[in-house]
């Protein structure tokens, strides 16, 4: 039991921080305490993505500077064989096969188990801009709210929407 | 009410850590997500493909570029959103009555200090939006320190002196440009006869092999995310700060 507890111990950490921001939206019935609700799950699913992007040995998915510049001289010295490479864009099994060009060994190859996977990375890149400007829709949405009903408190608001109804 | 939000709660938690039994231990070089086919693809052909060391560049704008590009819409999207459930005509304006909240006067050494770190921090949004290819980096990042760097000045001095330098109409302007800089990089390469985003044609127009042309038709669209990010920021504070009026700001 313990041996469980430490190895997944990440992701019972975002599943409570999960859990306190779905029960501050469930539970809370002030707007405002519901919309930190919904930015702290956003925050658990976002370091959930991340720690699965890490890897054991492995630094981030940014090639060392002399690997990139080996390509790149290689790149100069044969054009040619540039295009012949990029034509075949489908994932065939190329991870197998060493990283460099038909024709020149010189080239270094690129070990996949030294850079972690950059999907996770970009997924949350995206997901952390995207959060915010969604959370200032929420958040013009709540001050249009109090404009009207003068109040952030559910209960009030539906009384007041009531009360104007009849 | 409370009662029914704990028991939900209790239920979904003890369910999501019975199944995280599952889940790969931490940092598993053998998980399946670092195990994949996909991850290894990125890892050793992104240099070859697009000329671009920082892989998560690379798979940002160029293998997921239809992602990157909605995103940037729904950010666009969320920029007009605000506008239009916030912001109120003048004549609206007079006939609620002005609220003024007690503004402190302008602090000398907030300003002063403001003044001199805006250039700094601009300087090192383009930093990071140029630099985006060989160092953590990119459109999103150089967009949000760029606008950060406007809502600095509406904080230290006030929100007029920010919209003076940045109007709310240019701001959107200036998102509705990114977004179309990325569209039309896309476009581009459906004029000279590929598929919608799919770059290594454009060394037709540029001065560029094709795997070359991947990594500056990158940077373009990096321009135009950064474009939008920094000018939705930027017009995201300045309707909420003052709901929807634009005057005097928080």
């Amino acid at each position: 039991m313990e041996e469980l507890l430490l190895a997944r111990l990440n992701y019972w950490t975002y599943i409570i921080l999960m859990m306190i921001g779905l029960y501050a939206m469930i539970g809370k019935r002030n707007l405002i305490k519901k919309l930190i609700g919904m930015s702290i799950f956003q925050s658990a699913i976002i370091l959930f993505f991340v720690s699965i992007g890490v890897k054991r040995d492995a630094t981030i998915p940014i090639l060392k500077h002399e690997i990139v510049h080996a390509y790149h001289e290689g790149a100069h010295t044969e054009k040619g064989s540039a295009e012949a490479k990029s034509t075949s864009s489908e994932l065939g099994p190329a991870p197998s096969e060493p990283a460099g060009r038909h024709g020149n060994g010189s080239l270094p190859a690129i070990d996949p188990q030294q850079y972690e996977n950059p999907l996770p990375h970009v997924l949350m890149l995206t997901a952390i801009v995207v959060g915010v400007s969604t959370l200032g829709v929420a958040l013009a949405i709540v001050q249009s709210i109090y404009r009207e009903c003068g109040s952030l408190e559910e209960d009030i608001i539906l009384r007041r929407m009531e009360l104007r109804d009849d | 009410m409370k009662g029914i939000a704990l028991l939900v709660v209790a239920v979904t938690g003890s369910l999501l850590i019975y199944v995280a039994r599952d889940l790969p231990a931490w940092a598993d070089p053998h998980s399946p997500a670092s195990d994949y086919r996909v991850s290894k693809h990125y890892i050793t052909q992104s240099i070859v493909e697009t000329s671009v060391p920082n892989m998560v560049t690379a798979v940002l704008a160029d293998y997921r570029g239809y992602d990157t590009l909605f995103e940037t819409v729904v950010i666009f999207t969320a920029g007009i959103a605000i506008f239009g459930i916030l912001r109120v005509t003048r004549s609206e304006r007079s006939l609620r009555r002005q609220v003024h909240s007690g503004l402190a006067p302008p602090d000398l050494v907030v300003q002063t200090t403001c003044r001199l770190l805006v250039p700094v921090i601009q300087l090192f949004a383009l930093y990071v939006l140029a630099h985006g290819h060989h160092s953590p980096g990119g459109g999103f990042q150089g967009g949000v320190i760029f606008g950060a760097s406007l809502i600095l000045i509406a904080l230290s001095y006030d929100l007029r002196d920010a919209l003076i330098r940045l109007s709310e109409s240019n701001a959107l302007r200036l998102a509705a440009v990114g977004v179309l800089i990325y569209a039309g990089i896309g476009l581009a390469c459906v004029l000279l006869g590929e598929n919608y985003l799919d770059y290594d044609v454009l060394h037709r127009i540029l001065p560029a092999d094709p795997v070359e042309s991947r990594s500056h038709s990158i940077l373009g669209v990096e321009t135009g995310v950064a474009f939008t990010v920094s000018a939705i920021m930027f017009a995201i504070y300045a309707s909420l700060s003052s709901r929807g009026e634009l005057n005097g700001g928080l």
